[in-house]
């Protein structure tokens, strides 16, 4: 007996020492799905990009390798820089409104002073379930100078019409679709974060004598700080590679919208029109630069912030 | 089961007389086709990207009589997005059709990109004294052929006979009676224009100022001539600058949805454009259909009679076709098979560009109820027969688009004149032409 059940534990263990040894191998398994992806679609483009990079194809003499010339001409164009500084515009008009807005329904949502609250988690949501194409397409209806539904409100009651596509408006037009587009998803991210708040806070707050507004600015805002900075630093991100919307708004406002309106935009051009891969994929990797760049910042601000 | 065996005989089942029935039907149709076509036991499929309506029908037609080959018809957008997408896939080194609607001012860049395939080896020539001599040399090179015609895009005025009845405008014969015709409109009844300058599409640019002798470029091997801010074109941009400044035509872009609507609801009263013109008004426009009319293009000078071109397209193959035989037959069916020259012509508005069609009468006299009755191929025979056939467009004619887009809804938008934007133009077209290798002469 006692022989047969040490044979069975000796089996046992070996079995055990088998499972040991998948078990190192098994988190790669896990992750295998993402790295195959990761690699096939985020490496392997960013290496071949990075190759078109130091190259020059031209329509006559053909292609060759020339370093960084790319790179270098990158750094002086005034086509992408000049969206930049537009996207860095665009950022700090944008990005405040958006977040803040979200920031605003995320706690009057759980304050639980709501009803149908489900419902407007929801809808405010939505969205971002549409795609930015659909969403730029809608918003450019309505916008239109003629027979938009502004124009027409306007013209109903007398006003002179509102036009969303001069130099002036251009940009507010598209902050305004961003915001619809993103406020709810970013809202959400702030309602779980609030969510997560331990509950005797509030408790212990009221015992305080704190009152609702007092506790959501002095003990949730500072408890969800670090969740802010993150999506502040998504839609920095965000911002910089601006793309759908004034790709899709410059048959409506090709005066104000030109080819190289933001830098993806740009890339865009010179790839696809200008037959200038190499550049463009220049451009991009300068651009991947300068959003580290930025967000680097940032974050070297923000957290020396919190930290004092 | 016992019943259908029977019928059939001993011996032949359902399944083995379905086989014989099927052979012999087969056989006559082969033996209508060309030598050297795949047989109809292997379809040949093909892949073939345009945007002009109607096109579905005359594959269709296509495929009924050469049933051994399937046309996939897939319309990946309208002139631009188009090109961007075959440059894409040619860069890719996959996913390019066997067969492309290509516009003649796009046949120089997609053969300086190397990517159209030489019909002329598979027998292309053969129909060559169908086409009109210029469209057939524009898209070829000696005996080497690179599209087949579809159609040309003579230019006219079309113009809403309604609007100018009410406003009491006469059809203006010169551009100066153009330029009167738009002031006074503007003053009878503001809010309505004349015409929107359509500084949104180079296309309509370039070919309203080849009119006026505008000739941009000329490449003669690697060297190339750049000439886009001579003073034909800074005269042609101070004539649109003053009516533009008076309030007197619109600056709205072209092609979008409030466009065409303006078109429709008598705010623009007149549209300089090629006979294709309709082919796309019809497709979103319903009220305006019997008011339109259509006139020679306005002159220079009274009495002139020079016209120019603007679009047009051409069927062009690929050299990453692997059914480059078939491709061919596909194009020149397309282009030159005289029913579907009659379909384009009469249903699509496409100006022809098979001498038979041209020359026949009974076509030309065709009443359109677009034009309320108006035999309009008439006037765009007379305006074909008007066009400098020399006009040349530069190898890399997509950048160029592009700048001049850029730079004219730049100065539309309040930066400088339009004439400065042919300065700008002619610089970064100038160091795009030495940069992609060029030797600027």
């Amino acid at each position: 007996m006692a022989d047969i059940a040490a044979t069975g534990s000796a089996v046992a263990k070996r079995r055990r020492r088998r499972i040991i040894v998948n078990k190192r191998v098994a988190p790669y398994v896990f992750l295998a799905p993402f790295i195959i992806l990761f690699v096939v679609f985020l490496i392997v483009p960013l290496l071949y990009a990075f190759d078109l990079s130091v190259y020059k194809s031209t329509l006559v003499g053909g292609t060759r390798f020339v370093w960084f010339d790319n790179y270098k001409r990158a750094f002086t164009d005034a086509n992408f820089w000049s969206g930049i500084v537009l996207l860095i515009k665009f950022s700090l008009m944008q990005i405040p409104v958006m977040l803040g807005l979200s920031l605003l329904f995320a706690l009057i949502l759980d304050s639980g002073t709501v009803y149908a609250k489900s419902f407007f988690r929801v809808s405010f949501f939505i969205p971002y379930a549409v795609p930015a194409v659909i969403a730029t397409l809608l918003w450019g209806y309505m916008y239109g100078p003629a027979y938009g539904p502004f124009a027409q409100l306007a013209t109903a009651i007398g006003w002179p019409k509102p036009d969303f596509f001069n130099d002036q408006t251009i940009l507010p037009s598209i902050a305004n679709i961003a915001t619809w587009e993103y406020m709810g998803y970013n809202m959400i991210i702030y309602y779980a974060a609030l969510q997560a708040i331990p509950t005797d806070l509030e408790e212990a707050s009221l015992m305080d004598g704190a009152g609702a507004f007092t506790y959501a600015l002095r003990i949730k805002l500072p408890m969800i700080v670090p969740t802010i900075i993150v999506t502040i630093i998504f839609s920095i991100i965000g911002s910089l590679q601006l793309f759908s919307e004034p790709y899709l708004l410059i048959n409506l406002a090709r005066n104000v919208i030109n080819s190289h309106f933001t830098p993806n935009l740009y890339a865009y051009t010179l790839a696809f029109t200008g037959q200038q891969y190499n550049y463009s994929a220049a451009i991009s990797f300068v651009l991947g630069g300068v959003v580290a760049v930025i967000s680097y910042v940032f974050m070297l601000f923000a957290n020396r912030g919190v930290s004092r | 089961m016992p019943k259908d065996k029977s019928i059939l005989g001993a011996g032949l089942d359902r399944r083995r007389f379905l086989q014989v029935a099927g052979a012999s039907l087969a056989a006559p149709a082969l033996a209508t086709l060309p030598a050297g076509v795949a047989r109809a036991d292997d379809v040949v499929n093909l892949t073939f990207w345009a945007w002009t309506p109607g096109t579905q029908d005359v594959v269709n037609m296509f495929e009924k009589k050469y049933p051994n080959i399937k046309v996939n018809l897939q319309n990946v957008g309208q002139g631009a997005p188009h090109y961007v997408k075959l440059r894409d896939a040619i860069k890719a080194g996959t996913g390019l059709p066997d067969v492309a609607q290509m516009e003649f001012n796009s046949i120089p860049s997609f053969k300086a990109l190397k990517a159209l395939a030489d019909m002329g080896t598979s027998g292309a020539n053969d129909v060559k004294d169908k086409f009109v001599d210029w469209t057939w040399k524009a898209a070829s090179d000696g005996d080497k052929v690179y599209g087949i015609p579809w159609d040309s895009g003579p230019m006219g005025l079309l113009y809403r006979k309604d609007v100018f009845d009410d406003n009491k405008l006469t059809v203006p014969e010169t551009w100066d009676e153009f330029a009167d015709a738009a002031l006074q409109l503007a003053k009878n009844k503001p809010g309505t224009f004349l015409t929107d300058f359509g500084a949104a599409d180079a296309g309509w640019i370039a070919a309203v100022l080849w009119q006026k002798g505008w000739r941009p470029f000329h490449v003669d091997g690697t060297n190339i001539h750049i000439q886009l801010n001579d003073p034909i074109a800074k005269e042609w941009a101070g004539y649109w600058q003053k009516l533009i400044d008076a309030k007197a035509v619109d600056t709205a872009p072209v092609w979008t949805t409030e466009w065409f609507a303006g078109l429709d609801s008598g705010k623009y009263a007149s549209w300089i454009t090629a006979a294709w013109g309709p082919t796309l008004m019809t497709s979103s426009m319903k009220a305006s259909v019997g008011k339109w009319r259509a006139a020679p293009m306005p002159q220079y000078k009274k009495g002139d009679k020079i016209d120019s071109n603007w679009g047009g397209s051409n069927f062009s193959a690929f050299t990453t076709s692997p059914h480059l035989k078939e491709a061919t037959l596909f194009a020149t069916f397309m282009g030159g098979d005289p029913d579907a020259g009659r379909f384009w012509n009469t249903k699509e508005f496409l100006f022809p560009v098979q001498k038979a069609l041209i020359e026949d009468k009974e076509l030309m006299g065709t009443k359109y109820d677009f034009y309320g009755g108006q035999a309009v191929n008439e006037v765009f025979a007379a305006a074909e027969n008007q066009v400098d056939v020399g006009f040349e467009f530069a190898p890399f004619q997509d950048y160029v688009n592009t700048q001049i887009q850029d730079e004219l809804a730049a100065s539309i938008g309040g930066k400088g004149t339009l004439a400065d934007a042919f300065d700008r133009v002619q610089d970064t077209v100038v160091s795009y032409a030495n940069d992609q290798g060029y030797t600027v002469v």
